[in-house]
């Protein structure tokens, strides 16, 4: 919970600092609710990207979500009226909290899972708003608060590097956009980067298999 | 950026987010490819890696204050999540570490 009132927050002083008030977070936070790709997206609204870019990032940022729904095609079979609702609020820390299967006890599984997707909504879309008004009287300088998003990547990627043992997809990431962002540029290197990541990938996989064969 | 674009832009994210959740419900109900497992377990560390570099796009190593903020700031970040274990502090810290830098430090 506090973890989502922060970020939540965090990201409706980012949009508010881009020019976006206090609907446009609601609306964003109600509409989309994915976290980092909300942080991507207030950049991606003050670069003024085009809408394929647009599809394309939230595609490769949310990519993650389609392996959480894998794992989640059984678990929630039975959810009936309160399905539609969970598979749209299935994020990382829903995901993280119900992903074991398991409901206290007494409690109606589907119930239960279904109020947890809502109380993190609210908490994720409290937080936008919070941070949006807060964003618009706060007695000091928000310089540099920008680097919010910056710092919420470099501590995902520090967590995961320290929860896996093979770095090479972390480094393939890492080493392709640079490489894109040298050859394209600043303002063209994103789809570039996504399309060399899933190749690199695709090859190292083929060369695993090789081996093994 | 006009309204109208920018509203593109968000219903945009909003129907991708969307797609990304529901798809596996309607299509992989049975079997999931393992082409498509092995890209669920490789492509997440990936991208994450292309954001950090994506965020760090602005910054210019060849003029003031030549990238030192974000690079302190950064430390500041790992450093702290490999100490703690705690995302929510090494954030809240680094972007702190980040803001007084930029306003008091290089201002």
């Amino acid at each position: 919970m506090a973890g989502y009132v922060v970020l939540g927050t965090g990201f409706g002083i980012l949009l508010r600092n881009a020019g976006y008030g206090v609907l446009w977070a609601a609306a964003m936070s109600l509409l989309i609710y994915a976290g980092s790709m909300q942080y991507v997206g207030v950049s991606l609204l003050t670069g003024g990207a085009s809408v394929l870019t647009t599809l394309l990032t939230t595609f490769m940022v949310n990519a993650r979500h389609l392996f959480y729904s894998i794992s989640m095609v059984d678990t929630y079979k039975d959810a009936g009226r309160y399905k539609p609702y969970m598979i749209f609020a299935l994020t990382d820390e829903t995901y993280s909290l119900l992903c074991d299967g398991k409901a206290p006890e007494g409690a109606d599984p589907n119930t239960y899972r279904f109020l947890v997707s809502l109380f993190n909504q609210s908490y994720w879309v409290a937080g936008s708003v919070i941070g949006s008004l807060l964003g618009g009287v706060l007695p000091f300088s928000t310089a540099g608060i920008e680097f919010s998003m910056t710092a919420l990547f470099i501590a995902s990627f520090t967590e995961q590097w320290l929860t896996t043992r093979d770095h090479i997809p972390a480094l393939t990431g890492l080493l392709s956009t640079l490489l894109c962002l040298v050859i394209f540029g600043k303002d063209r290197f994103l789809i570039p980067a996504m399309l060399l990541i899933t190749l690199v990938l695709t090859l190292l996989r083929r060369r695993e298999e090789g081996e093994t064969v | 950026m006009n309204s109208m674009h920018a509203a593109a832009l968000v219903a945009a994210m909003s129907v991708m987010t969307i797609l990304t959740r529901f798809l596996p419900f309607i299509v992989f109900r049975k079997n999931t490819p393992r082409y498509i497992t092995y890209l669920g377990k490789v492509l997440p560390p990936a991208i994450i890696g292309m954001l950090v570099i994506y965020c760090l796009k602005d910054v210019s190593i060849l003029s003031k204050p030549f990238g030192i903020p974000e690079l302190i700031a950064a430390i500041c970040v790992v450093g702290l999540q490999v100490w703690k274990r705690n995302s929510l502090i090494s954030i809240l810290t680094g972007t702190v570490v980040y803001m007084v830098m930029v306003q008091m430090v290089f201002g």
